[in-house]
Formats: C-alpha cells, sequence, structure tokens
C-alpha cells in the first residue's frame, strides 16, 4: 500500500492505495465520485478525461499514486459554488450536446482543455482536439456547436 | 389568453435530462454501491468451440478476497434457459441457451465460471486461478459451409446448422416475371458484423433480501418490463418478488434490449450468497458478450422494363445467429423482410431467409435491426439499375416510387403505408444539395480523368418502426404484445407525473412526454415530471427500442392526458355550479361561456379532488388516469438522404464533401431532439459503410476485440450534416407523429456506399464491400483496372 494525498474538486483526500489502482477507480470506489464514468478498457473513449494539474488526462490511464500531491477536477468540481454552470455545461445542455449523457463528462474536460490553449478554435480544430474522445449518440455536430458557442463564437442552428 | 400561451409540441426545448448529466449528478448501473456488495468476474471461453472436460474453481478461493467461486455445473440447478421471445416459425430449431456453459462452449466469450469477491481487482486476479480443462472442436464460421450436409454442428443434438427458413411470396410469380423484363439484375451484398457499442459498458446490481425472498435487479438494459418477466422465468424467482430498475442507461441501440446470461448469474449468486453482487462488463469483455449486429449474405435480383418500371423482387438472405438464440435474433431479418421492396411499387416480391448458427457471438437488434440491411439492398441495386439502363438514379427512383396522392398504399410486401411525400422530401433535398451542380462536376472530373473522383449517393427509404400491432406481433410468432401505458397522477399541488411504460437511454422522454402533458392540460412544462425504468414505480410498460416509445408510449401520454381533462372536468363543472356542455378548457383553464370570471385551473381542481370536500355526489375522487395504446399499424417515416464523396482512386482514401438529408418523421414534437436522433444515426450508417466490423480469424477468434481495433469514429472522422425535414402527418396516431430513432442509420449506409461506387463507375467498379477502407477501394479500384 502506497500513501497519497490527492486534492480533488477542492477537498483534500489521503488514503492508502495499491500501487495499481487507476486514478479512475480512486475516484470512483474509493471517494465515491461517481460522476465520471469508465467507458472502456483501452483508453480509446475518453469518459473518464478528468484534470490533472491544469491538463487533461484519462484518468483510466494514471495510476492514483501518480496524482500524489497533485489536485484533480472533474466534471462534478465545475459548477460554482452556487451551483451555477459553466459556459461549457450551459452550452452542451442549450446545443443539445448530449443524448445518454455517458460521454459528456470526458467531452466536457477536454473541451475545457482545449479552448484553455485556444480560445477561439475553429470547427476542425473542434473536431481533432476531441479525437480522443468518443460519443455514440450524436454524431458530435452538436458537441462542435457547443464548444464553438462556449468560445463565444457565433454558431449556426 | 389562449394567444399567450406557446403551444409545447414543437418547441426546440433544451432537455430537462441535461442538468444531472452534464454535472456528473448520475446513477449508472456501475455507480451503485451497497453495504456488503460483492463484485463479480466472469472466466470465459477463449475458444470459439469447444467440450468442457473439468472445471476446478476451488484454487481461486485461496485467492484474497475471495468469496466465492462457482463452475457452470454449480450454478446449473435453479438457472434456466435464457429466452428466445421469437420463434419465428413453427419448426425453428431452438437450442438450449445456459446463462453460463456447462458441457460445451460454443463462442469465444461464452461464460464457464464466476468468482464473487469483495473489490472488482481482487474478482478479476481471482479468475485466472480457476483450472478449466477443454477439448477443442472445429469453429463453425461460413455460412454457406454451414449447412452443408456432415458438417460441424454448432448444436450436436439438434442435428443441423439450419436454424430456420422464413419464405414470403406475393404477387406474379418471380419466375414468370424474370422471363419477361427487359432488364434483371442480380447482387450479392455482405452486412458485416456490426458491434453497438453503446457508451456505457453493461452493468447489473442484485441486492437480495434474504428473509422474504425478495430482490432488487439494476441493470443497464432498454427493457425493464420484459427483463422482470424473463429473469423470474430463467431464475424461478416469482415475479412479484422482483423488482427491476434500469437508473440512467448509457446508450443502448438495441444492445441493451436483451436478457444477458449475466443478469441470470448475478440473480443466481445472490441468491446463493445471499449477498448484493455487482458485475461490470470491461469493452473488451463487452465485445465478446453484448451481442452483436447485422451479419447476413443478400442475395438480391431485381427486374425491369427498359423505361425503368419494377416489375419485381427476388431476396435470399442467409443470416448469421450466432451460437445461440437470444431475445429477438430470429426476428432481426424478419423485421426487414417487408422493407426490401422500400417505397416502389411492384407487381412481385419473393424472399427466403434462413437462418445460421455459427461459433460467433449471438447476434440481435442493433439500431435499424433488419431494416438497414434491407433499405441497403434494395437502394444498391436501385443505383445499379439505374446505371445499367443509363438513368440518373434520382429519376429512376421517381418511376416507381408511390406517389403522394396514393396513399395509404398497400405495398406487394402488404404493409399499408399510411402517409408520405417523397416527391416533396426528395425535391428539397436536391434542392439543398446542389444535385445538378455536383454531377456537373462529377462529369468534369471523369473527363478530365482527375485522380480524386466524385461520387453521389442517393438513398430513398422508409422503413417500418413504432412497434408494434399486437395482433401483427402475433401473425408473426413474437412472443409479446405491442402496446404501451401511461398514467397521469395530479398531484394535491397541481404539479404533475407522467408515469410511462418506455424506457429512454438518452432519448430524451422526460423532455418530450412533459412537453405532451403540458399542452393537454395546459400546465407549465416545468410542473411535470416523468417516472419510468422501474417496475416498482412505473409498473405497466413495454419499454424502448424499434422507435416506438413516442408514437406508442407518447400516444398514450397524450390520451391518458386527455382523460385527466375529462376526469377534471366533471369537478370543474360542479364546483362552477355549471353543466359540462357549458365548460370551455383552454391553456388549463375551465371556464364557464359567457360568464369569464367563473373559472377554475386544473390544478386547482386537483388539490380540490385530493380534499375531497366538495366533489358531485358518487364521484370517486381522483382526476389521475391511465392509457394503453395498442397502435393499430406500423409507422412509416421517410425521406431523402444524397451524398457527395470524394474518392482517391490512388490512395483508396474517402471523404464525405457533402451529406443531405430530409427526413419526413410527421409531427415534430421536440425540433432540437429530431435533429439529435438523425444526426447519430447517420454517424452509426455511416460508420458502417466506411469503418465498422467485427472481424473474426479462422479459429472463430474475434480480432477486433478491443475498442483500439474496432474503428468507433471520432469527430474529425465524420462530416458536418445537413439535415432538413418536411413534415407529413402520420394518420395512425392523435399526434401525427413517426419514429426518428433508426431513420438516419437505416438510410445513411446505402447513401454513402452509392456514392462511393459511382464515384467509381467510370473505372468499371460495381460494388465495393463494407466497410469501404481505403484498402477495399482501392483494391476494388484495382481489380476493374485488370
Amino acid at each position: 500500500m502506497t500513501r497519497v494525498s490527492v486534492k480533488v474538486d477542492g477537498t483534500n483526500y489521503e488514503d492508502e492505495v495499491e500501487p495499481r489502482l487507476l486514478l479512475i477507480h480512486y475516484l470512483r470506489d474509493r471517494l465515491g465520485l461517481t460522476g465520471t464514468p469508465v467507458g472502456c478498457d483501452t483508453s480509446n473513449c475518453g469518459a473518464c478525461t478528468v484534470d490533472l494539474d491544469g491538463e487533461s488526462v484519462k484518468s483510466c490511464s494514471v495510476l492514483a499514486v501518480q496524482a500524489d500531491g497533485g489536485e484533480v477536477t472533474t466534471v462534478q468540481g465545475l459548477a460554482g459554488e452556487d451551483g451555477e454552470w459553466t459556459g461549457l455545461q450551459r452550452a452542451f445542455h442549450e446545443r443539445h450536446a448530449l443524448q445518454c449523457g455517458y460521454c459528456t463528462p470526458g467531452m466536457i474536460m477536454a473541451a475545457r482543455d482545449l479552448l484553455r490553449d485556444n480560445p477561439t478554435p475553429t470547427s476542425d480544430e473542434v473536431r481533432h482536439a476531441l479525437e480522443g474522445n468518443l460519443c455514440r449518440c450524436t454524431g458530435y455536430q452538436n458537441i462542435v456547436r457547443a464548444v464553438l458557442a462556449a468560445s463565444g463564437q457565433e454558431v449556426g442552428t | 389568453m389562449s394567444d399567450t400561451v406557446e403551444r409545447e409540441v414543437g418547441r426546440a426545448r433544451p432537455r430537462k435530462e441535461d442538468a444531472r448529466l452534464v454535472t456528473g449528478q448520475t446513477n449508472w448501473t456501475d455507480n451503485i454501491a451497497v453495504n456488503g456488495l460483492l463484485h463479480l468476474a466472469i472466466l470465459r471461453s477463449p475458444m470459439a468451440h469447444a467440450r468442457i472436460d473439468h472445471v476446478n474453481v476451488t484454487p481461486a478461493l485461496e485467492r484474497p478476497g475471495v468469496v466465492a467461486a462457482f463452475s457452470g455445473a454449480d450454478l446449473a440447478e435453479g438457472l434456466g434457459s435464457l429466452p428466445c421471445a421469437w420463434p419465428v416459425t413453427e419448426d425453428i430449431v431452438l437450442p438450449d441457451h445456459p446463462p453460463i456453459a456447462t458441457t460445451e462452449v460454443r463462442y469465444a466469450g461464452d461464460p464457464v465460471a464466476v468468482v464473487v469477491a469483495r473489490d472488482r481487482y481482487a474478482a478479476a486476479d481471482a479468475l485466472e486461478a480457476i483450472e478449466v480443462d477443454y477439448t477443442p472442436l472445429p469453429p463453425v464460421l461460413d455460412l454457406e459451409a454451414a449447412l452443408a450436409e456432415d458438417t460441424v454442428l454448432v448444436h450436436s443434438d439438434k442435428g443441423t446448422n439450419r436454424c430456420y427458413d422464413w419464405p414470403l411470396k406475393t404477387g406474379e410469380d418471380f419466375e414468370s416475371v424474370r422471363q419477361r423484363a427487359d432488364v434483371t439484375l442480380k447482387r450479392r451484398y455482405h452486412q458485416q458484423r456490426l458491434i453497438p457499442n453503446a457508451m456505457e459498458p453493461r452493468g447489473v446490481v442484485v441486492t437480495p433480501l434474504a428473509a422474504s425472498g425478495e430482490y432488487t435487479l439494476h441493470s443497464s438494459t432498454q427493457i425493464p418490463h420484459i427483463l422482470r418477466i424473463m429473469l423470474a422465468v430463467v431464475t424461478g424467482i416469482p415475479e412479484h418478488k422482483l423488482r427491476v430498475i434500469a437508473p440512467d442507461v448509457g446508450g443502448g441501440f438495441g444492445s441493451k434490449l436483451q436478457v444477458y446470461g449475466e443478469e441470470a448469474i448475478a440473480l443466481a449468486v445472490a441468491r446463493r450468497t445471499g449477498r448484493p453482487v455487482k458485475w461490470t462488463e470491461s469493452r473488451s469483455e463487452g465485445y465478446l458478450a453484448t451481442h452483436h449486429g447485422r451479419g447476413m449474405i443478400q442475395d438480391i435480383e431485381i427486374a425491369a422494363n427498359r423505361d425503368g418500371t419494377l416489375l419485381g423482387l427476388k431476396v435470399d438472405l442467409l443470416v448469421d445467429m450466432g451460437a445461440y438464440l437470444m431475445l429477438v435474433t430470429p426476428g432481426i431479418p424478419i423485421l426487414g423482410a417487408f422493407m426490401y421492396p422500400g417505397i416502389y411499387k411492384m407487381g412481385s416480391y419473393e424472399l427466403n431467409v434462413t437462418g445460421v448458427f455459427t461459433t460467433r457471438t449471438p447476434t440481435d437488434a442493433y439500431r435499424g435491426a433488419g431494416r438497414p440491411e434491407a433499405t441497403y439492398a434494395i437502394e444498391r441495386i436501385m443505383d445499379e439499375l439505374a446505371a445499367e439502363l443509363g438513368l440518373d438514379p434520382v429519376e429512376l427512383r421517381r418511376r416507381n416510387w408511390i406517389g403522394h396522392e396514393e396513399f395509404p398504399y398497400t405495398t406487394i410486401a402488404g404493409l399499408t403505408y399510411d402517409s408520405g411525400n417523397y416527391e416533396a422530401a426528395t425535391e428539397k433535398a436536391l434542392a439543398l444539395f446542389d444535385y445538378d451542380k455536383l454531377r456537373a462536376e462529377q462529369a468534369d472530373r471523369n473527363h478530365r480523368g482527375d485522380s480524386v473522383r466524385l461520387g453521389l449517393g442517393v438513398s430513398t427509404y422508409t422503413e417500418m418502426c413504432g412497434l408494434a400491432p399486437s395482433r401483427v406481433l402475433r401473425d408473426l410468432r413474437y412472443a409479446a404484445g405491442g402496446w404501451e401505458a401511461a398514467t397521469i397522477r395530479m398531484l394535491p399541488t397541481g404539479k404533475v407525473e407522467v408515469v410511462t411504460g418506455t424506457s429512454p437511454h438518452g432519448q430524451g422522454h422526460v423532455t418530450c412526454w412533459s412537453q405532451i402533458a403540458a399542452d393537454v392540460l395546459g400546465v407549465p412544462f416545468e410542473d411535470v415530471e416523468v417516472v419510468h425504468g422501474d417496475t416498482q414505480a412505473a409498473p405497466q410498460g413495454m419499454d424502448t427500442y424499434g422507435s416506438r416509445s413516442l408514437v406508442v408510449g407518447g400516444t398514450a401520454v397524450h390520451h391518458a392526458a386527455v382523460k385527466v381533462v375529462e376526469k377534471a372536468r366533471k369537478i370543474a363543472a360542479h364546483l362552477l355550479e355549471a353543466s359540462e356542455q357549458d365548460l370551455e378548457f383552454t391553456d388549463g383553464v375551465f371556464s364557464v361561456k359567457g360568464s369569464p370570471d367563473a373559472r377554475k385551473t386544473i390544478q386547482e381542481v386537483a388539490f380540490e379532488t385530493f380534499t375531497s370536500h366538495d366533489l358531485p355526489d358518487g364521484l370517486v375522487p381522483t382526476i389521475n388516469a391511465e392509457h394503453l395504446v395498442d397502435p393499430d399499424n406500423f409507422s412509416y417515416p421517410h425521406g431523402t438522404h444524397l451524398c457527395a464523396v470524394e474518392v482517391d482512386t490512388e490512395t483508396g482514401q474517402t471523404r464525405i464533401r457533402s451529406y443531405v438529408c430530409v427526413d419526413d418523421v410527421g409531427r415534430v414534437v421536440n425540433p432540437l431532439i429530431v435533429e439529435g436522433q438523425v444526426h447519430g444515426g447517420l454517424a452509426q450508417g455511416i460508420a458502417q459503410a466506411l469503418y465498422e466490423e467485427a472481424v473474426y480469424d479462422d479459429q472463430g477468434n474475434l480480432v477486433s476485440g478491443t475498442m483500439a481495433d474496432y474503428l468507433v469514429p471520432s469527430a474529425p472522422d465524420l462530416p458536418e450534416f445537413t439535415t432538413d425535414r418536411t413534415e407529413t402527418p402520420a394518420t395512425s396516431n392523435p399526434l401525427g407523429v413517426k419514429g426518428v430513432g433508426e431513420a438516419g442509420t437505416i438510410a445513411s449506409t446505402p447513401a454513402v456506399v452509392n456514392a462511393i461506387v459511382d464515384a467509381l463507375r467510370p473505372l468499371g467498379v460495381r460494388d465495393v464491400r463494407m466497410p469501404c477502407t481505403p484498402e477495399r477501394v482501392w483494391q476494388a479500384v484495382r481489380e476493374a483496372s485488370r
């Protein structure tokens, strides 16, 4: 067992974990933060994407011990203290960028990373930035629209 | 006042569902945690076909954290065969299907033994300690060879790999049509196997209450109601002691329209251990264990006159059932059997479906289920016929489709299409696509001998959905009915609960049913909540599949709401001291004609009903109402899809340059949701055309066995779609709505492949097998040039 100290969505946690424990299972099974789901076992789908120290990572490809001393933000930590949604959350809702919603936490976290690096991406840039996040419901068109809208750009309907 | 209230039906309402989903406040099956929960892991056959000689689970019990382990034989007592609810013919071969194998494994992934442990890692680790001795048997993989005499049998006790033959023959004899036709064309098309890939892997949690023999089963299912009945039969747990809940479910596309072995196994293990049990598949495990879709060889022959008039169609299907018949496995091609004639008039139609057992994962419903296959075959061969006759593919269709003035129209296959306007949808699509301009560019590229060719693909489809009239289901030998139920509960504070028997997993029923109920009741959209997916809270239902939820379930909501208003009218009349005939009901308000100040809202009536202080004598004190709808007919959405593809003849690379579709799904409840359904459908249909295939090697191993090997398209793999609509109301329901969930998938696959073949036709290419990967396209060009 190894001791880890991680700040997740603003709360500090200290735990003993198996060295092999994946960050996603630490979040879900140990901390009960089930807002971030698991969609595959080959790091293809991106459903488990979270923010680790300012970078978006697939939390199925990170060990909990690698997050030691770090700060994790999940989809559950995005809304403001008053519960106010971020621009991306609002845009996903308004643009119908989700159906079953299973990929949505990962999509939002990956799009958030994109907009941090590139505040006004083109639609092609959005598509390429989200290449590692799979959605089976939407055909991506409304996801692209939502990300563009969240970036403050005009988007047709 | 009525002018100021905006109707809900037709409004592009962002969904109520989203609030939880965009903030992570979800309740997926794998999220469920209960005290004492054990994690279940399943050891699966590494071989496609083998005899099980010996299973020893004892070493697994030594592993840390392991609570119990069972072989198939250990669990056999008390576990019946998994059900097939659609034995399509009287003499169909119905093999036994144990949830966990006992004597023989018949596909790579067949369950052999299980472990339950304190956490998911410990359970997975312990699997490797289980000892299994197999005697390998030859796999059965080729559909035609499987039907030969003296071949290896998937189910040796059945004496054959032929599951069933299902013939259909209507109109003039095809042989005589063939003889007098100017032109006949025959083609063979391959519908590759697909893996549905709902983003949420399947999972199940069983919580037993040993003292009373009650069980609560959470499952990532599309069909909690059907599942409850079937699992009661399989496990012997009395139906009234089994509660099934579909919590948040992350997509299905047919793959969760199933009664799975793991659900029965989890119940059996919970019963045996008395402990709550959870199983969640890994994605790679799901590729083996969750049913696949498609998988058939289609031989299709079309007969026509020189002017393009269709005379008849003959279709022979060889369909890969996989190793076992699951819930509706044999019925999938039958859902397509009536659709091969598509939107066209003809006088002769013959079809035969042959189901074949193989040693692969079973097939069953995948988005469209039989209808994408049918639409693909007819729309592909229509393009071939157009080329043969030197006609534009749109013109050939125009000469044969059912005119808008001919509805209702009974097709050669015996279906009565209630409404449609193929002309209008096609004209709109052609204009949006700029068809003539693209044809000119194509001719120019061909003339120049450009290495990048342009192809235009057409698909004018219809489909039968909205499952289904119960009597038709009886005639098709389906074991259940096709009705749907809704209850409306008017709460004392004026809020409304709609209880539905549909079970959404991404479709937006909560939003749409709220819109339907709000309009009829005249209450605010926000005042309506929808209860679903729990056999205790929403006890009656036939669940969600086959684009049925709106046309059957939404219609039930509408009727139940109308009944509430009628009940409330009696009470309002009493309270207003008026006769019922003198009451008007507008925007949720009962008022007396001629005296506008005498009014009661339906929400006030709900409160008066709750107190029951002043109701008419003898009146039952409720305005709640329930309604069940058994549809009179299927639903027939239609549309025209046009695809322009650039094909690099030197590399085989294809690029969809534009995709235009005009769909007619009748009256639209929520345009935002309809557009979303179409987008997602297109993505899956395009994926079949270009990217996806479940590939097996010659030993029956699934080669495309992980998400890294099976190409689920990501955002850069798909184009921007131009979607539009015509609205020809359905006449089969009061809302005028048609199904939309599968239309995009059904229509798009042939549009894409037609475009690729159209691009390469000047080079002599007549077909490219799906998925049309660069390698296959390049090969097709190469072979044609020889």
